[in-house]
Order: C-alpha cells, then sequence, then structure tokens
C-alpha cells in the first residue's frame, strides 16, 4: 500500500487532478456566481404568498403579523443577544426568518427579523391582499371599503374588482398628470430658459435694440400664460386624483384609510393561480425595464439607467471606431516598421491594463475643467457662472471611455490587419490599385470582422466600467433623459444615469438596502446579460472568423 | 515596345495618354496622398492624445512640488506719522489697504500699491493716556487692543466694506468699537500695562494684561441680551494669576481657554483659563536652551499649536496634547533681513529670501496669504507678492510620519476634508498605498494558484472540447462587470463569510482532500471502468465532488463554530485573540479581486503554456517521464517567462481595482495586515474623494498624485510583462 502510495504520488497523478480540481473551482465560481445573480434578480418579481401568523414578541406580548417571507438562517444560539425563553430548552441553534412585513408608515420599518419557534397559527388568507405604493413602500393588509369613487360601478361589481377599475382610473389621471408635469410644463421651462439666455446674450453683446427685448418679453408673456392654463389644468386634475380613498385593516386588527393616489397597483397573491402569477410576473418584469425609478430609487424600474447606458455606449462607439482604427491602420500600413512602433505597440497594450479609475481623474482634469470650461467661456458666455460643458456630463464620459476602450479597437484591428494575407496586397498593387484603394477597397473590408470584435469588446467594457464614470458624469437621479423633443434633442451637457452606477448607488447608498437589494440583483442580471451577449457575439465573429482565415491560408 | 495598333485592336480601357485618363490617374494619386497624410495625422494625433494622459497627470501634480514665489512689488517709506514707530501691520482681503498702527495709538490706512494714506483713526481718541501696550487678536476677527497708561484697554476692530461704484471695486476702511470707544478698566488702581494679550469671538472678549507693578491681570467681557432693558449689559468676570518671573510675552488663544506666558528664563507657562475666575496652571516648561531666550510666541493659525521663536534662530512648534490665517503656515522674520515662509505639517522651508540688509522688524500676511508687508529698521516698507499656493504638502509629508497637531507621536493619516478652516490636512498617501498593496497581496494569494494550476491543465491535460468550453466561461469571467463583483462581496460574501467564517477555512483544507481522495480511489478502479471516461476529463469528474465538500463544509460550519469557538468566530477572535473582525474585511475583499485577475492571469499563462513546441513535450514523453514530470521539468521552464508576465499583468489589474475596494471594504485608511480587516486603496479614494474636490486645491492635486502613482506602478508591471512576452515569442519561434 506505502509503495503503490509513493508510486502513485511520484507519477505526478494527484498533482493532475489538483489542477482538475482548479479548472473545476474556477468554473463553479463562475456557474454559481451567475446562478446566484440570476435567482436572486428573477425571483423577486414572481408574486410572494403573503403569510399571518401570531407571534410572541420580545418583551413577551402576543402580536400578529402579517408579510412576506423574505429570507431565512439557521443562528447558533451564541449568536443571540441573551437566552430567550421563546426558544425551547435542548436546542443549540434556531431558525430565524426575514419577514417583509410592509407598511413603512405604520411599522415604521420594512422588515423585521422573527424567530421560529415563536410563531404560531401561520396561515396564508385569501383575502390578504398587496398593494405597491408609489411612497411608503408595499402595504399589506386586508380591504374593507372604498370612499368617493371617480368611476361608477355597479352593484353587481364586487368590492375587489371596484378597487382594480378605480386604480385604472387613478392611474389614467397620474399618467395624465405625469404628462403635462414633465412634458408640457417642461417644455415651457425649457423655452423660458431659452429666452432668458437670449436675453443675456444680446446684454453681453451691448445690443440695446426695443425691437429684439420686446419680441422676447412678448414671447415671455405667451409662454407665462400657457402655463398658467397648465396649473390650473393640474389642479383640477390633482383635485380629482387626491380624491378617492380606501381603508384596510391590517394585521393587528386597526383600520387605516389610504389615497389611491399612491397605489400603483394591489394583487392577492394568496388566491392567485399559477397562471395568473406567471402573468404578473411578466408584467412586472416588463415593468423593470421600462419603468421610471421610485422612492429613491429602491422600487419601480430601471429605465433612465438602461437609457442612459445605451446613449452613452453608443456614442463612445462613434468616437472609438473611426479613431481606433486609423490608428491601427496608420500603425500597421502606414508607420516605419522599427523600434518606435513596437514601443507605441507596448504603449497601446499597456494602456489597456492602465486602471480606470486614471481615466476618469483625465477625464475629468482634461475634458471637464480644462477644454470643458474654455468651450464654456467660448461658446455659452451667457449661462455662466452655471458651467454647460465644464461640468461632466453624456460628452464627456463617452469622450473618457472612448480613451479607455481605443486600445482594445487597436488591437483587434491590427490583429486582423495582420491576419490578411500578403498576396491580396500585392496582388491589388500589380493590379495598378494605388495603396489607398487598396486598403479602402480590399484589405479594410476583410478585416471589418475584427473591427467588430474589437468594438463588441470595447463596448462590453465600457458597458461594466464605473469607476471613471464617477468622476465624468453619472449621477443617482438624473431629472431628464439626455435625448428628448425639445431642441437639439440630444443634449450632450446632461448627465445621465447608468446601470453600474445604479447597482453601486442602491446598493451601498440608498436608506433602506434591505428592500432595494432585490432590485440591485435584478439590475445585475440585466447588466450581466447585455455583457455576456455582447462578448458571446464578439467570441463567436472571431471563431468563425478564425475558421475563415485558416481555410484560405490552407488553399 | 511596339506602338499599339489602333485598328487591330479596342482596349476596354481609356487611351492611357488621353486627358481623360491622366486627370483620372492624377486625381487617383491626390487621393492616394491625401489618404497617407490623413491615416498618418489620425494615427499620430490618437497616439499623442494616449501619451497626453501621463503628461497631464504630471502637469496637474507638479504644481504641489514647485516652490513658493515671492516678488517685491513695491517699496515705499512707512505710511502716516513718522515721527512714531511702528507697533503692528495688517492687510485686507483683496491685499489693496494696509493697516499701520503707531505707537501713539493712530491707526493709518493705506494704499498698499504706493503707501498713500487714506484714512486716519486716532484709536485713543476717546482717551487723555498714553499707549503703553498693543496686542491683536484672532486675525479672524480682526481685533486690535491698545493698553493704556491709565490701566484702560481699547478694543477695536478693523474692517473694510467692498463697494463696486461704476463697476470698479472700491474698499472702504473704517474701525469699529465691540465694547465702545470709551476704554475699558482692567486694572482699576490705574498702573500702566506693559504687556496685552486679547481675544473676541463676537460675543465675548478675554483680556490677559501685565500691569508696570507686575501683576497679571485677566477680564472676560460678554455683552448679555436683557429682555426688559434695550441697552445690552456688559457682564464682567475678573481674576488675577500671580507671576514670579519677568514675563515676556503673553498669549491667549482663540476659544479664550488657554493663556501662555513666556518668561525671560525661556520658560513657557500654560494656563487652562476656561473659568475665567479661577485660572489653573497645567504646565510649564523650558522652551528654549539654556541660555537663548524667547524672542518670539505666536499661535499658529487654528489656536491649537504656538511657535515659539529663541534668540539662536529657531524656530519650534509646541501644542497640548489632548502665522497664516487659514492655513498651518506661517512668516518669519530676522534680524539679518531674511524673510521665510514656512509650513508646519509639510515640515517645510517654503521660501527664504533676503529682502534687505537692515533688520525686519515687522511683517504683516494678507488673509489668503497671497501678499506680504514688511518693514525694516529704517522705516521702508516693502510689499510683496506671494505664490504659495500648495505649501501644505512635500515629499516628506506625502510618504513620511508627520506628528500632527494634538496626535502624541507622528503617524501616518490620511484625512483630507473637514468643515472648519482651522483643520490640518493630512495627505499621507503610505495608508493608502497601503491599503491597494494588501488588497493586491491577498487578491494574488487566492488568484495565482487557481489560475496557474487550472491553466496547466487546460493548455496541457484537457480534452479539446472541454478546452474550448473552459476557455469561453474564463472570457466570460473577465467580462464581468467589476461592479457587481463588488456589489456581490459587498452585500451577499461578507455578511455569508461573517456567519459561515469556520466553513470557509474548511473549504479551504476538505477541497483539496477531497480532490485527492477521488483521485486515489480512481487509480483504485479496475481499468475497464476508468476506460469509460476518456483522459482529460478529471475536471467534469471533480465538480459534483466538490460542489459536495463545498456544501459538506458550509453545512458543518455552524456546529463547528458552536463547538470550538462558543459558536461565534468572529466574537471569539475578538475576545481569545485580540483580533479585531470586520464585516468587510480583505478576505472578502481578495477573494473578490482575486475572482477578477483570475481570467487574466489563466489566459495568457494558458497561451504561454499551450505555446510549447510540441517537439519538447514529445521528446520528454519518449524519453520516459511521466505527463506531470514533462510538465514540470520542461513545461513550465519553457513557459515561465510567460507566467511570469501573467503575474505581473493580473497585479497590475488587482492594483488598479476600483468598484470592488469601494464596496467591499470598510475604506477606513488603516496600517494592519490583519486579514479580517478593512483597508482604503489609492483608486478607491480617488473614486470617494474626487468628486467633491476643489478644483485646483492640494486635495484635488494630492488625487491626481495617486493617480499618477498608480499610472506608473501598472505602467511598469505591464511594460516588464509585455517584455517578457516579446521576448518569449521570439524564443518559440526559434524552437
Amino acid at each position: 500500500m506505502a509503495a503503490r502510495l509513493k508510486q502513485w504520488i511520484e507519477s505526478g497523478s494527484p498533482f493532475i487532478w489538483l489542477s482538475a480540481g482548479a479548472v473545476s473551482i474556477l468554473i463553479l465560481m463562475v456557474a454559481g456566481l451567475l446562478l446566484l445573480i440570476a435567482v436572486n434578480g428573477l425571483g423577486h418579481f414572481w408574486p410572494a404568498q403573503i403569510a399571518s401568523f401570531a407571534y410572541v414578541d420580545d418583551d413577551g406580548s402576543k402580536i400578529q403579523l402579517a408579510g412576506e417571507f423574505a429570507d431565512h438562517e439557521l443562528v447558533p444560539l451564541a449568536r443571540l443577544p441573551e437566552t430567550d425563553s421563546r426558544v425551547p430548552p435542548g436546542q443549540t441553534s434556531v431558525d430565524r426568518f426575514l419577514i417583509k412585513t410592509g407598511n413603512r408608515d405604520f411599522l415604521g420599518l420594512d422588515f423585521r427579523w422573527v424567530l421560529g419557534p415563536a410563531m404560531s397559527n401561520l396561515a396564508y388568507p385569501d383575502e390578504m391582499m398587496a398593494v405597491e405604493r408609489r411612497e411608503w413602500g408595499n402595504f399589506y393588509g386586508t380591504l374593507v371599503e372604498i370612499k368617493d369613487q371617480t368611476i361608477s360601478a355597479g352593484p353587481e361589481v364586487d368590492l375587489w374588482e371596484k378597487m382594480q377599475r378605480q386604480i385604472a382610473d387613478s392611474g389614467r389621471i397620474f399618467d395624465q398628470i405625469r404628462h403635462i408635469e414633465k412634458n408640457l410644463i417642461g417644455t415651457i421651462n425649457f423655452d423660458m430658459e431659452r429666452l432668458r439666455l437670449r436675453e443675456r446674450k444680446l446684454e453681453l453683446l451691448g445690443i440695446m435694440e426695443a425691437a429684439e427685448h420686446e419680441e422676447i418679453s412678448r414671447q415671455g408673456v405667451v409662454l407665462q400664460s400657457r402655463y398658467t392654463q397648465l396649473t390650473d389644468e393640474l389642479a383640477s386634475l390633482y383635485e380629482q386624483f387626491n380624491r378617492p380613498r380606501f381603508s384596510a385593516r391590517l394585521a393587528d386588527g386597526t383600520e387605516v384609510e389610504l389615497p389611491f393616489a399612491s397605489v400603483v397597483h394591489t394583487y392577492r397573491p394568496n388566491s392567485m393561480t399559477i397562471f395568473e402569477k406567471t402573468r404578473f410576473y411578466f408584467h412586472k418584469l416588463w415593468e423593470f425595464v421600462t419603468d421610471e425609478p421610485r422612492e429613491a430609487n429602491t422600487e419601480g424600474g430601471i429605465f433612465p439607467a438602461v437609457f442612459g447606458t445605451v446613449m452613452m455606449v453608443l456614442l463612445m462607439a462613434l468616437i472609438v471606431t473611426p479613431f481606433g482604427v486609423v490608428a491601427a491602420v496608420y500603425l500597421h500600413e502606414y508607420a516605419k516598421q522599427g523600434p518606435l512602433t513596437r514601443l507605441i505597440r507596448i504603449a497601446v497594450n499597456n494602456l489597456a491594463g492602465v486602471p480606470s479609475v486614471v481615466y476618469g481623474l483625465f477625464g475629468l482634469g482634461f475634458f471637464v475643467y480644462f477644454v470643458g470650461g474654455n468651450i464654456d467661456e467660448l461658446l455659452f458666455p451667457e449661462v455662466l457662472p452655471t458651467p454647460t460643458f465644464g461640468t461632466p456630463g453624456l460628452m464627456w464620459a463617452s469622450l473618457t471611455l472612448a480613451l479607455l476602450t481605443v486600445p482594445v479597437v487597436i488591437v483587434a484591428t491590427e490583429e486582423g490587419l495582420a491576419r490578411v494575407p500578403r498576396e491580396i496586397r500585392e496582388g491589388s498593387l500589380a493590379l495598378g490599385a494605388t495603396k489607398a484603394e487598396t486598403l479602402w477597397r480590399t484589405v479594410l473590408p476583410m478585416t471589418a470582422p475584427s473591427m467588430m470584435t474589437g468594438l463588441i469588446l470595447a463596448i462590453a467594457r465600457a458597458a461594466g466600467e464605473v469607476a471613471p464614470l464617477m468622476l465624468v458624469g453619472v449621477v443617482k437621479m438624473a431629472p431628464a433623459l439626455p435625448l428628448d423633443g425639445n431642441f437639439p434633442y440630444l443634449h450632450l451637457d446632461r448627465k445621465f444615469m447608468h446601470l453600474g452606477f445604479h447597482i453601486y448607488d442602491v446598493g451601498f447608498q440608498s436608506p433602506n438596502v434591505e428592500a432595494a437589494r432585490p432590485l440591485v440583483y435584478a439590475t445585475a442580471l440585466l447588466l450581466v446579460v447585455i455583457i455576456i451577449v455582447l462578448n458571446m457575439t464578439a467570441i463567436r465573429i472571431r471563431n468563425t472568423l478564425r475558421e475563415k482565415y485558416r481555410a484560405a491560408e490552407q488553399q | 515596345m511596339a506602338e499599339p495598333n489602333s485598328s487591330s485592336r479596342h482596349s476596354v480601357l481609356a487611351d492611357f495618354h488621353s486627358p481623360q485618363a491622366i486627370r483620372h490617374r492624377q486625381w487617383r494619386h491626390i487621393k492616394d496622398v491625401l489618404n497617407r497624410y490623413l491615416m498618418s495625422f489620425g494615427g499620430v494625433s490618437v497616439i499623442i492624445a494616449i501619451v497626453l494622459i501621463a503628461f497631464y497627470l504630471l502637469y496637474v501634480v507638479l504644481p504641489i512640488f514647485k516652490p513658493a514665489q515671492v516678488n517685491l512689488i513695491t517699496d515705499y517709506p512707512a505710511p502716516g506719522d513718522k515721527a512714531d514707530a511702528t507697533m503692528f501691520y495688517a492687510l485686507e482681503e483683496q491685499h489693496e489697504i494696509g493697516l499701520r498702527i503707531n505707537k501713539s495709538g493712530q491707526a493709518d490706512f493705506f494704499k498698499t500699491g504706493g503707501g498713500e494714506v487714506v484714512a486716519v483713526i486716532d484709536l485713543t481718541a476717546w482717551s487723555p493716556a498714553e499707549v503703553t501696550a498693543f496686542a491683536s487678536g484672532d486675525p479672524a476677527q480682526a481685533m486690535l487692543a491698545v493698553g493704556l497708561s491709565d490701566g484702560g484697554v481699547i478694543l477695536a476692530q478693523h474692517q473694510y466694506r467692498v463697494t463696486y461704484p461704476n463697476d470698479i471695486r472700491l474698499i472702504t476702511p473704517s474701525i469699529t468699537y465691540p465694547f465702545g470707544p470709551e476704554p475699558i478698566i482692567v486694572d482699576a488702581s490705574g498702573n500702566a500695562l506693559v504687556m496685552l494679550a486679547a481675544q473676541w469671538d463676537g460675543e465675548q472678549a478675554t483680556i490677559a494684561a501685565l500691569t508696570a507693578d507686575s501683576r497679571l491681570l485677566l477680564l472676560n467681557l460678554r455683552q448679555e441680551e436683557s429682555l426688559i432693558e434695550d441697552e445690552p449689559k456688559l457682564a464682567t468676570l475678573a481674576s488675577s494669576i500671580p507671576v514670579e518671573k519677568n514675563i515676556s510675552h503673553i498669549i491667549l488663544d482663540v476659544d479664550q481657554r488657554e493663556l501662555y506666558l513666556a518668561d525671560s528664563d525661556g520658560y513657557i507657562s500654560y494656563f487652562d483659563i476656561s473659568n475665567k475666575t479661577t485660572p489653573r496652571l497645567i504646565q510649564k516648561v523650558r522652551a528654549v536652551a539654556k541660555g537663548n531666550h524667547i524672542t518670539s510666541l505666536e499661535f499658529l493659525s487654528g489656536g491649537i499649536s504656538i511657535l515659539v521663536g529663541d534668540s539662536a534662530g529657531r524656530i519650534t512648534q509646541w501644542f497640548p496634547v489632548r502665522a497664516e490665517y487659514s492655513r498651518k503656515g506661517f512668516v518669519s522674520i530676522d534680524a539679518n533681513g531674511y524673510l521665510g515662509i514656512y509650513h508646519t505639517t509639510a515640515h517645510r522651508t517654503i521660501k527664504l529670501a533676503r529682502l534687505v540688509e537692515t533688520p525686519l522688524r515687522h511683517v504683516a500676511i494678507a488673509p489668503r496669504a497671497n501678499a506680504i508687508l514688511a518693514e525694516d529698521e529704517r522705516g521702508n516698507v516693502q510689499f510683496l507678492d506671494v505664490a504659495n499656493e500648495h505649501p501644505e504638502v512635500s515629499w516628506q509629508s506625502i510618504w513620511g510620519k508627520v506628528w500632527y497637531e494634538s496626535r502624541d507621536r507622528p503617524e501616518y493619516i490620511w484625512q483630507s476634508s473637514s468643515a472648519s478652516s482651522d483643520f490640518e490636512p493630512k495627505f499621507s498617501l503610505t495608508p493608502l498605498a497601503f491599503g491597494t498593496l494588501k488588497a493586491a497581496f491577498y487578491a494574488m494569494i487566492f488568484a495565482i494558484p487557481l489560475a496557474i494550476l487550472g491553466a496547466i491543465y487546460t493548455a496541457y491535460f484537457m480534452a479539446a472540447k472541454v478546452r474550448s468550453m473552459v476557455k469561453s466561461t474564463v472570457e466570460i469571467m473577465a467580462a464581468l462587470p467589476t461592479v457587481i463583483l463588488g456589489f456581490l462581496a459587498g452585500l451577499w460574501f461578507a455578511p455569508y463569510v461573517e456567519s459561515h467564517l469556520p466553513g470557509m477555512f474548511l473549504i479551504l483544507v476538505l477541497a483539496p482532500f477531497t480532490v485527492l481522495a477521488v483521485a486515489w480511489c480512481w487509480q483504485l478502479l479496475p481499468d475497464s471502468t476508468r476506460a469509460r471516461v476518456p483522459d482529460g476529463n478529471e475536471a467534469i469528474l471533480l465538480a459534483p465532488v466538490l460542489v459536495g465538500s463545498v456544501i459538506l463544509a458550509l453545512w458543518a460550519s455552524g456546529p463547528l463554530e458552536v463547538w470550538l469557538f462558543d459558536g461565534n468566530l468572529p466574537y471569539w477572535l475578538r475576545q481569545e485573540m485580540g483580533i479585531t473582525y470586520e464585516q468587510r474585511n480583505s478576505l472578502v475583499v481578495g477573494i473578490a479581486i482575486g475572482f477578477a485577475v483570475i481570467p487574466t492571469i489563466f489566459s495568457i499563462s494558458e497561451d504561454a503554456i499551450f505555446g510549447v513546441p510540441k517537439s519538447l513535450t514529445t521528446g520528454s514523453l519518449a524519453l520516459g517521464a511521466t505527463p506531470w514530470q514533462t510538465m514540470v521539468r520542461v513545461v513550465l521552464l519553457t513557459a515561465s517567462p510567460g507566467i511570469f508576465s501573467a503575474i505581473m499583468i493580473g497585479l497590475g489589474r488587482a492594483v488598479g481595482e476600483t468598484m470592488i475596494v469601494v464596496m467591499a471594504t470598510g475604506n477606513t485608511a488603516i496600517m494592519d495586515m490583519n486579514i479580517f480587516q478593512g483597508f482604503r486603496a489609492l483608486s478607491a479614494n480617488i473614486a470617494v474623494e474626487m468628486p467633491e474636490s476643489e478644483v485646483g486645491s492640494t486635495h484635488f492635486r494630492v488625487l491626481f498624485l495617486a493617480g499618477l502613482v498608480l499610472f506608473f506602478v501598472t505602467f511598469v508591471f505591464n511594460t516588464i510583462a509585455e517584455l517578457v512576452r516579446q521576448r518569449l515569442r521570439l524564443k518559440y519561434s526559434s524552437l
């Protein structure tokens, strides 16, 4: 046996197994991580059952609680603060459940930990309803009655259906209000600001012509009257919006009254069928991707962040492609090959390894303060001292990330150029084509897939980068999208929201981390999916490309 | 070549010499040249833009190491009444107007540009007594105190009103008296006051005065608003301090709680006067060497430290353990006409310049520390412009230990911001660099074995089909945004590790052990069974076993903790071992950053191992070496430069990693190698502090310096790696 063991060790076989173990661990880690994100991110939207149970509180009083089970852990008794009479003797560890009780406006907290042994009479009553609200988080309770409805429903309609109809109607009014506030009044404010800037510009230029000023004030009056009209309309809508209310009973039996104005939707998960739950699930998923965030980003959707990420990445791609390709073509086709180009290649390669936060520093110092500050002085003197481009914004973020990813594009394009067989170039030149023609008509088209690969990798990197963006333009809550209906439509100077920063901000800076956590997982999942899809595409393109050239070489 | 026969053959091309063809060729030529220039221009400018980064960072950083500039603007004879000697100079915020107070108590406001007097106010207009002492309070309050021969004191403030008639700045100086222009009686017995110190903070004033008959009197005045009477009442508290020796200097701190007396023997006495009626002597120390005496005693701004100048020409800083206006800098003048600008934190002489041959007697600094007014013995005033933007940092204060105010020993501290102006900024990059290295160290400990062992197996032993799958998985791993890794590390992994700490260490033991056990059992199996799984699939075989061992370890964690560590390992560590445990600690960060750098190290070393020429390995195998022996003695040896460069590049990435460090550490700048504690890294510090840093300030530039350090460190690592790799490529191609 011992001899066999010795021989076995000498053959090196255990080391091979150990290294195989390392590969296994790597794969398991990646798979586990993706699984963790996927389960947590996707699970959040499933309508969870609402439990109702009696509980013996810390001080020994009996209370009734209701809510969703959010988490469970097995705690060794030693971790509990002190011996608890509620724990049966002889146990070394105890079950502890995290209950999402909601009702923050009545209970003070959304979540509470409860001890398993102190729970009793666990039930899932059908009539328990969950109300998603625009403020104060979820509400859990039972519906009692509806007051001051704005729509009339016949007596044959039951209370629950009445509530649904009222919510739909309130939602309609809410959409109207939002349209007026965001779009119509937003445009008026935008125009007013433009007028003010025009006046200031005239002042700066020293133009005192009365006609100009009169025109401006005339337009101002028109805008003002339109504004008053809209505010009147808003006031009447708000009156309608705030009137209907409903009363509901909390778990402990107290009856409370809530306005319909704060309700997004309600559902009774305990009485829902699987089919209804699935429909509800996809509805919520869709809402998550297309809706605006609520309650300091901890509820609602992430549409502005998705939009901001896409805008920023698109702009970056627009900038990085020509520059990266031109630099690669220059390095490979035009520059004299020698120690200098070798040095440049090393430098370009190295820049891909420079920490991204350093690029952020450069972007902030050079682009924002130096270039942006000068642009402001030259082109927008009337806005000063409020900076236009002299402050972090979309354009600078795209430029900074373009600089960050330009080495990726250069390296990929150069690789592609190197793969174009020499004979093709020579053939083209022999036929009398100029170098430029050879380049544009034969070499570059053949390189296109590798440029594509470089670009996709650049986009994937840019989409996941956060540290530099924190310095050059990302904010937790952007008041407006960078693209809207007001001239010049694309606002390069605006700050924007970003998926990666959203994860950081909501996960670490929000006041209610526990409530926001599932949303962060969902956001992370979305980001991971985007990036993996982009990378897979790049890998796919690269592999087919390799096959193609291998085939060409073998001919 | 013969002339082409025009009738026999018609070319499809236009005639070579036709004007049209020539024009077309010229146009193509122009396009070609244009294209060349365009590409060259574009390419070179992109490369320049890239190089610009390093130079721009350097350009922002350099000013902090630039010495101060002191330029003489003008000099002129002392303004105002020449007959009486000067007692005091001051400058206002814009350093346009200066103030000179002479021995007879007359305040002359003058233009600093040429010395023209713009206003004259006699401070002692309401008193017939002579001026016998003078003191100035906290520069921020612009307080002056004049001691009189009849035991009275006049408190006055010099103030400046800035108006813009016709868009031109006009500064109007004035004098106000917070307690009225009549003298406040300090010594009721009417003795002359020979020495004085006074402070006023807008509500209350404290005066310490030495009378001609050597009594030290302390007087506290407070305006009390009365509900019944309209006139504010004046509340006074008075006491006296017995003194033995000849007092040479008296100073009072801004908060009016400390009083320092210097005597002619070089001792300084420190009194606690928080209670104005019962002053208490706290300490008496000799501040200068025997034989020397104290020539000057001043507070550093902020009123914590005192500066002592002695007759040997030394200046020492003292502060109890518990100038310029708003920075910790100060200016000194000496009998040889030298003017020196110093900074205490940076431990640095910023400028030493000899202005005149004769001794300098008075000096005043503008509130923004950008101008100096100095008067020499002959009554000549020099007005100097000072360009001194960043006095608080030096190479030493950034990397070395500094003895900061109110600390009991020199330390490395990073503490960049505070609301109040008397805060001493602490810019030591050492703890941050330490944090960065600590993160990189733990990350590499985690990443190197896994990545390199994995690369060895994947490149050399693994079946081709599985290999391509593994490689794309690792590529996906490389693409995972670090913000997601950081978020998981901070919010999921850190709490999980805290509650399953014994399990984590158990995995470390259990996982390799189960792998070896499976390997042993595998070779015991009959060949027929083993043949069913082809070689190179060990990794797949091991996956379920490893999952099992991890689950087992985590399941055993709780009971193990109860059994060995009283049910709470972090608490046990603190109690029994004295090791502090933070939830977001280096273990968590090390694993997270390790996870981020594994793909880099893995891919590069896998490439290097895979690229080892087959002739070498087949030769070795043919000579009878086992696969593992071939691996270790032939393949690894050949590929070692590639693996080295992989580690270097991985290290560069670990050093620059930002989001993971921001999210998964406590971000406190402590220097402690403890794996259960957090740190603050350079990169995280930049990301967190940059958005709120004021442009062009010292803090801003120090953060750029941190960026520059990161830039250079990663650049050096990557360059070494790149050079090694290029040599390796040459070697492979020659084999």
